[in-house]
């Protein structure tokens, strides 16, 4: 029944391949001196870089902050994007009072809220949690609601011919039925989250791993810059298994066996 | 017809009857109205399995929407009972034509849903159920979802689905569709053998001729547009019913007459350049000519 899983599969390796390869081409590029690369530094200088700066406090210190602003701005993203985009799904009286409105404010880039976030809030730190939230709380909600309308109507029939009442067809057939798009939003919703974060971290943050990329960058130490950035991958890489992890959890039934 | 042998999971033995009297629905579409059914005046016999056949577009899944609540009429009235249809109910089970079981829960969960939305305690929903996936042979696969069963389980599934509540009438639309022949001709067997055992008030639709009268108790042919009753067919033939039924002198002496009946419906559909039609007026061309070669088209 349940297989151990394999790590070391043929998949792997070609993937552990495929990092060396762009290692080796990154060495390359570098050595041959290709023009407006010059500055690139060497993985090996990048990689020195690195070493110490995961044996320095204050790298770990900006990953907590960074983490921390993603989760909360993200975390709320969720607590108040998918009730409400099940209440549009679910509601039509509802939908009809919100979706205009939501779809022009839906396709404002969540960059274009720093601006007005800063002079609102008034701590920064608040500042930057709004603007994670704005990058998820639309996708959230318009997945959820794509999610709601795809449910086939004719289980909603079934369940209330059952014997199901409304409140039963919501709980039951409606917020189950949605969790595919709500995790296909989560997904979506962690990767703009980890843009805009970053955006914003640059912009108007203290600490964290975006600010701490652009203060590499004033004081011009190439190689700490690429460190931020690789930092910024794993970390974004990270967010986005959890949520994978977290869906499977949440849909045994699209496991296959 | 053996009733209810004293088992009370499988029923009470309190069956509805169902009737329809002038039932008219139209839908607007862009301003002009399509009349789909039209004075419709339908018997359900109480203990029954009747069958349903009608080219597409003669109102059959409407029809079933009706009974099982989930549109209204435009007018008149349907009963059950006696009493106004106001809205689905677990008195009323519908087995639709593409599975509609919940994928999200295990067979188990799906089965007790009805039951336990009802309130119905834990504990006799789990004796219940139990017997009821041994009877539909499901009971090893009770913790699997409806992804990991094959087409037939699935269907014996949502049979059981609509058993366990003991429904006084269950309607069946075209539930094997779908399935591939092998399959469709062991449910069909398994389902007649339930029917037989139970005697519920059913309502069979579908588009297979031999499927309608080896199932059927009585038969009803639709008109193709605006939908009404066209024919009732008794179904006279011995139960409990097996395959070799199907080869019987009786059974194709219905079936001729019912091809009959069908065959000027089909062509009506046919004409009015509907897709489907075409195709049920292609496969009942071939029957006709299988068993009567020297008959004209009308």
């Amino acid at each position: 029944m349940k297989k151990m899983k394999k790590i070391f599969t043929v998949s792997t390796l070609r993937g552990l391949l495929s990092i060396i390869l762009f290692v080796v081409l990154w060495q390359l590029v570098v050595f041959a001196k290709v023009p407006y690369l010059e500055n690139l530094p060497y993985p090996k200088d990048v990689a020195v870089h690195g070493v110490e700066a995961v044996q320095s406090k204050t790298y770990w210190l900006n990953w907590e902050i960074s983490l921390i602003r993603v989760f909360v701005g993200f975390i709320a993203a969720q607590v108040i994007g998918i009730p409400f985009g099940l209440a549009m799904g679910a509601s039509k009286v509802f939908r009809d009072f919100t979706f205009s409105a939501f779809e022009m404010l839906r396709p404002v880039p969540p960059i274009a809220w720093i601006p007005l976030a800063i002079l609102f809030w008034p701590t920064r730190e608040l500042s930057i949690y709004f603007l994670v939230f704005v990058g998820a709380f639309f996708i959230v909600v318009i997945n959820v609601l794509q999610g709601v309308s795809n449910i086939s109507v004719s289980l909603k029939w079934a369940a209330s011919s059952l014997g199901a009442r409304p409140k039963d067809v919501f709980w039951k057939i409606m917020v189950p039925g949605s969790l595919p798009s709500i995790i296909t939003g989560m997904t979506v919703g962690m990767g703009v989250t980890w843009n805009v974060l970053i955006a914003a971290e640059m912009i108007a943050g203290q600490g964290g791993l975006g600010r701490m990329t652009w203060e590499a960058y004033t004081n011009h130490n190439i190689p700490l810059i690429v460190v931020g950035m690789v930092s910024i991958g794993v970390a974004g890489y990270l967010c986005s298994m959890a949520i994978r992890w977290l869906g499977e959890q949440a849909m045994p039934w699209k496991k296959r066996f | 017809m053996a009733v209810s042998n004293g088992n009370s999971v499988m029923s009470k033995g309190n069956f509805g009857e169902v009737r329809l009297e002038g039932v008219t629905k139209i839908y607007e579409k862009e301003g002009v109205s399509h009349p789909v059914l039209q004075d419709c005046m339908l018997h359900i016999p109480k203990g029954k399995l009747t069958v349903l056949m009608g080219p597409s577009g003669c109102g059959k899944t409407v029809l079933v929407n009706l009974i099982a609540g989930y549109e209204r009429p435009t007018s008149g009235r349907v009963l059950i009972d006696d009493t106004g249809v106001a809205g689905p109910g677990p008195d009323r089970l519908v087995v639709f034509q593409e599975t509609a079981l919940f994928p999200w829960m295990t067979v188990y969960s799906n089965v007790v849903f009805g039951c336990s939305v009802q309130g119905t305690p834990k504990k006799a929903i789990k004796e219940k159920a139990e017997l009821i996936l041994k009877k539909v042979g499901l009971y090893e696969f009770r913790d699997k979802y409806p992804s990991q069963l094959s087409g037939g389980m699935q269907r014996r599934a949502e049979l059981a689905r609509a058993m366990i509540n003991d429904p006084k009438i269950m309607i069946l639309d075209e539930p094997f569709r779908g399935l591939d022949a092998m399959t469709r001709q062991l449910m069909q067997e398994f389902y007649v053998g339930l029917f037989e055992e139970v005697g519920r008030t059913n309502l069979f639709i579908t588009h297979e001729i031999d499927e309608a009268i080896f199932l059927a108790d009585r038969l009803i042919i639709m008109t193709y547009q605006p939908g009404r009753v066209k024919a009732e067919i008794e179904i006279d033939l011995p139960r409990p019913r097996e395959f070799h039924l199907l080869a019987s002198p009786r059974f194709m002496e219905i079936r001729e007459q019912a091809i009959d009946l069908l065959y000027e419906e089909a062509a009506k559909a046919f004409s009015s350049g509907s897709k489907a039609a075409y195709d049920l007026v292609g496969a009942l061309v071939a029957q006709k000519g299988a068993c009567k070669p020297t008959c004209t088209p009308r």
